[in-house]
């Protein structure tokens, strides 16, 4: 082999090794200060939704880095792992990191948290699905190392319903209507089903799946002329990257009522409705924090941080629905580093230091404010037993442009949702031989 | 008739009913929307069709199974989308298109085939897997992991819809522009690559290549030459399925996958001819819509991912070549 051809064989193939293989990792560890992995995916399928989402969670960081110096003088050491939303790729990368001091885990793939979420007992890490994962993760008596705050899907999905009830005139007239749910066929998007299923029997409204296979997402014709045909009253989604902006097309097409449609808080980013954007004038998506920049901390944050060395984010992407969740994710981490300092000193903490952290931390309206973040999110308080820690969300509508918040803050059914969660958390725990009591012992 | 028995008969009678009595019911009971799964099963098998001509061509001229043509679609797709977003005038972006697949033809031919002549078609069709990594990792590196809309107005293809025969129905049937567009175009596209295969120099070289590489290079047939050529069709091929299935969801790294879905189709149609691409497509397509729509209750969601693989079995099992391929007779 030619020298010539020798090297041009090498580049190609590391090329190609760099696409084939997730997690490319440099070596940092806690004793550079404290160390958070980031499992991330800003290749494959999923990548519109996860790019934005890594973006905010590593600005937030470097913000914190950059102006503060780290948390109380403390660095924090940001390591992403390429996952491309594969969940063998995710658990490999959870494994690979797990041994340098992580204090925290943040999948962005219920696949990678329900898979990672036995062995949290045994490594005594905390895992934050911030909004996603396994809702019966909320109670902490069996789930102690998983937090889903500030509000899980069996919660959302029961909003969605009172919201369906408040249009129709009251719960008691859902009787005989039919509300459908397209969802990718997917761990994720099945998450919804118990509570609506539940729910269907409590209010005596028909109850309709319509699966989505994640590898033909883009492909949804038929889907929506079984809707179509079906003619639900209302329609909700649990769709998640390509899925939703050709859903949102989907719904166009076959004329169904936008203001019937409503996503789930992963089914309202920008990029999910803009290619339909004034067709989709209408559409509804639940939500937990605000959108757009007009909060004080994305001034620190251009700043400081983005159009500078080591920011990845576009200036438009700034402000836009998942790079807020990105962000706000990365204050709840923040925050739950900060709190646990509090009790165990400022220096690099432990995975059981932060879930201590995680447990007491305090995000009231004081707080916010002094993040920068007044009004952004209603206040979070979670507790050993509630991991779920706020629950409210709100709607907010496509207006051909941009969204606009549509409702206040609605609570969920509690009285419906958490004997469901404390039900499949037992059932769970029977299963898996998980004790139920970790918050008396 | 115990308990366990009546079990047995009313599940089986519920499954033969649901498998050949309830969806002719609804043929009868909804004409309107039996046209309108029937008018979406051509448009997707259109779509099949554009995919499965770039296999076609490179196959017939130069016996390889190109595994990348996925990828390419993407990559073309993608090229001409960014070039619009960069604010390259839609028809310069296209042409532009074409010269970036022509260099990539080109280069796939130094690079890939050239040290491989004469290498069993195996080796090549490993090359063309290497090839399909290669391009997703640079594409990726180019175009960024995001997928991006496409934009239609820049490029005139009408997004709107008719509605007709709504006098007659319940429901108006929906024509979508944007299939009537990929038809008209897409006939356009393989009338003019049958002529060009058919009646011009160029393209009967390509066929005699494909019979016998050897044999063609003894009368002068120039094999680099071909191969550039045969890849660089492909890659127009690719431009156009890249735009038009783009136009209907975002033009992305997974359009990739969707592409593989033109495999039954090949086997159904055969390897070599073009006509079978488009009708094995159309046969497909619609298959896969009928099937999805009318038999999900019986066969279960999804059965649109499988049902063309099944079709394609049966198929290999009595006509291997495909419906129009060309039987292989192999002197032992």
């Amino acid at each position: 082999m030619t020298v010539k051809r020798f090297t041009l064989a090498a580049a190609v193939a590391a090329v190609a090794g760099t696409t084939a293989l997730g997690g490319f990792l440099t070596t940092a560890h806690a004793e550079d200060g404290i160390y958070v992995p980031l499992l991330t995916y800003r290749t494959g399928a999923f990548a519109d939704s996860g790019t934005p989402i890594a973006n905010g969670m590593s600005d937030y960081f470097a913000l914190l880095n950059k102006r503060d110096g780290g948390i109380n003088g403390v660095k924090l050491v940001v390591e992403e792992c390429e996952t491309g939303y594969k969940t063998d790729v995710g658990v490999e990368c959870y494994e690979r990191t797990k041994t340098k001091g992580a204090v925290v885990y943040n999948p962005y793939s219920t696949g990678i948290t329900n898979a990672i979420i036995p062995k949290t007992n045994g490594d005594k890490i905390p895992v934050l699905s911030m909004g996603y994962g396994l809702t019966p993760a909320a109670d902490g008596n069996v789930f102690p190392w998983v937090f889903n705050l500030p509000t899980t899907y069996w919660s959302q999905a029961s909003v969605f319903v009172k919201y369906v009830g408040d249009q129709e005139g009251g719960l008691d007239k859902l009787k005989g209507k039919t509300i459908g749910l397209i969802h990718l066929d997917h761990p994720y998007g099945k998450e919804p089903i118990p509570t609506l299923e539940a729910l269907a029997e409590t209010h005596g409204f028909d109850f309709v799946t319509y699966p989505v296979p994640p590898k033909t997402m883009q492909d949804q014709r038929s889907t929506w002329e079984k809707i179509d045909s079906d003619e639900p009253d209302w329609l909700f989604m649990w769709g998640w990257g390509a899925m939703n902006p050709t859903a949102v097309k989907g719904a166009v097409d076959v004329d169904f009522p936008m203001d019937r449609f409503i996503g789930v808080w992963w089914s309202g980013n920008e990029s999910d409705v803009r290619d339909a954007g004034k067709k989709a004038t209408g559409y509804l998506a639940g939500d937990f924090h605000g959108v757009g920049d007009g909060w004080p901390v994305f001034d620190a944050l251009r700043e400081h941080v983005i159009g500078k060395d080591g920011s990845q984010t576009p200036e438009s992407m700034v402000g836009e629905t998942l790079y807020n969740r990105g962000l706000f994710n990365a204050v709840v981490v923040g925050e739950a580093i900060r709190t646990a300092m509090g009790k165990y000193g400022d220096r690099p903490i432990t995975g059981e230091e932060m879930r201590w952290g995680l447990e007491n931390i305090v995000l009231d309206k004081a707080r916010l404010d002094a993040l920068g973040l007044a009004g952004f999110t209603n206040p979070i308080n979670v507790t050993c037993a509630d991991h779920e820690g706020s629950h409210p969300v709100y709607l907010k509508k496509w207006d051909g442009d941009k969204w606009e918040k549509s409702t206040d803050w609605i609570e969920p059914m509690k009285d419906v949702v958490r004997p469901l969660i404390e039900e499949e958390a037992a059932k769970i725990a029977a299963e898996r031989g998980l004790a139920t009591n970790a918050c008396s012992s | 008739m115990d308990g366990t028995a009546f079990e047995f008969f009313s599940i089986a009678s519920g499954f033969l009913g649901g498998l050949f009595v309830d969806p002719f019911i609804a043929f009868v009971d909804r004409p309107d929307k039996l046209i309108q799964i029937v008018s979406q099963g051509l448009s997707a098998g259109i779509m099949y069709s554009l995919v499965a001509l770039g296999f076609v061509v490179i196959f017939k001229a130069s016996g390889v199974f190109n595994f990348a043509q996925g990828i390419m679609v993407v990559f073309a797709g993608l090229t001409v989308v960014s070039l619009i977003e960069i604010g390259v005038p839609a028809i310069f972006a296209i042409l532009l298109a074409i010269v970036v697949m022509g260099a990539m033809a080109v280069a796939i031919e130094r690079v890939v085939l050239r040290p491989l002549v004469n290498q069993p078609g195996i080796i090549l069709f490993m090359a063309t897997i290497g090839l399909a990594f290669f391009l997703e990792g640079f594409g990726q590196t180019i175009f960024g992991a995001d997928p991006k809309p496409v934009p239609i107005d820049a490029l005139g293809i009408p997004d709107d819809k008719f509605r007709v025969l709504g006098d007659f129905f319940r429901k108006p049937v929906r024509i979508y522009q944007l299939d009537l567009t990929a038809l008209i175009a897409g006939g356009l596209m393989v009338a003019a690559i049958i002529l060009f295969l058919n009646r011009t120099k160029i393209g009967r070289a390509l066929r005699a290549v494909a019979d016998d590489n050897q044999a063609a290079l003894s009368v002068g047939i120039p094999l680099p030459f071909i191969w550039v050529v045969v890849w660089t069709l492909s890659g127009l091929v690719a431009i156009f399925a890249g735009v038009m299935w783009g136009a209907q969801s975002q033009a992305g790294f997974s359009l990739a996958v969707i592409a593989l879905k033109a495999l039954p189709v090949l086997i159904l149609g055969g390897f070599t001819s073009v006509p079978g691409a488009i009708l094995g497509g159309i046969i497909i397509g619609v298959t896969e819509k009928l099937a999805e729509f009318y038999w999900r209750g019986v066969l279960g969601d999804g059965v649109e991912q499988w049902i063309g693989y099944v079709i394609a079995l049966i198929i290999l099992l009595f006509r291997p070549q495909g419906l129009f391929g060309e039987k292989i007779i192999e002197r032992v």
